[in-house]
């Protein structure tokens, strides 16, 4: 008995309309939500309050002090580290070079326990005591390698006016 | 004389697949690149920037982010804040929920400090001295990350 093949052998169509409808609608949402941010970071500090931290070990090397001296308009007028006042185009870059070679004459970086504090005036633009961390902190080298210089890094008490 | 027409009157269907393609490319990019974390930034806080500023490698484990605005405002939780004063009711507040629902020491807290790079160095003192005075310890100055030296020199 010959059996006939009675299976419809018909062309299927896919229907691509909705998933390009779709496709679309998740492109615009991706777009729309789309925003160039550089990324952020953090500055880590260790800050107890000033009874906390009378209590705990004094540290053997001294307290560097660096002050930031602002104009009246919190624009940066000074930069100070113990009794070397910076002037010239690049303060921060000199305070950098400063502790460097304090740190160097030291034991080399990150292998001390150089605290240093940060008095800066009231009103002093808030990029200037980021620019001041920065130098304090570390550096990069020309490989983008970050090099660790001063970790123990405080704000002076504010003053009651 | 009779033309016949040669063209072919069927239906032309374009090849869809290379736009899909290039579409699906695209969805792709844009899913890989889209971060939802970013959620505690906030517009009216310009940050300065640093290029010693990195990201931190792990999440913190009990974060609280204030925002301080150049004009002098202070943001925590959602709530714009004028005086330092009600900053400080709101962190006691949040101190007593820590030290009453976690077991978590107010030392293991991290306070995230976003201040704008115009705002007042004196504010971000005074925020940090507030949270000293409720015990917290960990701060974390947040700045944008720069592939500059923004010290100056090359």
């Amino acid at each position: 008995m010959k059996i006939h093949n009675t299976e419809h052998r018909e062309h299927i169509v896919l229907q691509m309309t909705p998933m390009i409808d779709i496709v679309f609608q998740l492109l615009v949402f991706f777009v729309f939500t789309f925003r160039i941010v550089l990324p952020e970071g953090d500055f880590n500090i260790r800050m107890p309050s000033a009874s906390a931290s009378q209590s705990s070990q004094p540290s053997e090397t001294p307290l560097l002090k660096v002050r930031l001296r602002a104009t009246p308009g919190g624009e940066l007028a000074g930069v100070q580290l113990n009794d070397n006042q910076f002037s010239g185009e690049t303060p921060f870059l000199q305070l950098h070079e400063s502790i460097r070679s304090l740190i160097n004459d030291a034991g080399g970086p990150g292998s001390t326990d150089q605290e240093v504090e940060i008095e800066a005036d009231y009103n002093l633009k808030y990029r200037y005591a980021m620019n001041a961390i920065t130098a304090i902190t570390g550096e990069i080298d020309e490989n983008g390698e970050q090099h660790k210089l001063v970790e123990r890094v405080r704000f002076a008490p504010l003053e009651d006016e | 004389m009779r033309f016949k027409p040669k063209g072919h009157t069927g239906i032309v269907e374009g090849d869809l697949t290379p736009m899909i393609d290039m579409t699906f490319q695209l969805i792709a990019f844009f899913m890989l690149v889209i971060n939802f974390s970013d959620v505690e930034q906030d517009q009216r806080v310009q940050l300065p920037v640093s290029e010693l500023a990195k990201p931190p490698t792990a999440p913190y484990e009990q974060p609280l982010t204030i925002h301080l605005t150049k004009t002098d405002r202070y943001i925590y939780g959602g709530k714009e804040m004028t005086e330092i004063s009600m900053l400080k009711s709101a962190l006691l507040r949040e101190t007593q929920i820590i030290k009453r629902y976690t077991s978590k020491s107010l030392a293991d807290v991290t306070v995230i400090i976003r201040a704008d790079q115009d705002a007042k160095t004196g504010q971000v003192q005074e925020i940090i001295q507030a949270c000293q005075e409720l015990e917290f310890e960990k701060f974390a100055l947040r700045g944008k990350q720069s592939e500059v030296r923004t010290i100056g020199g090359s």
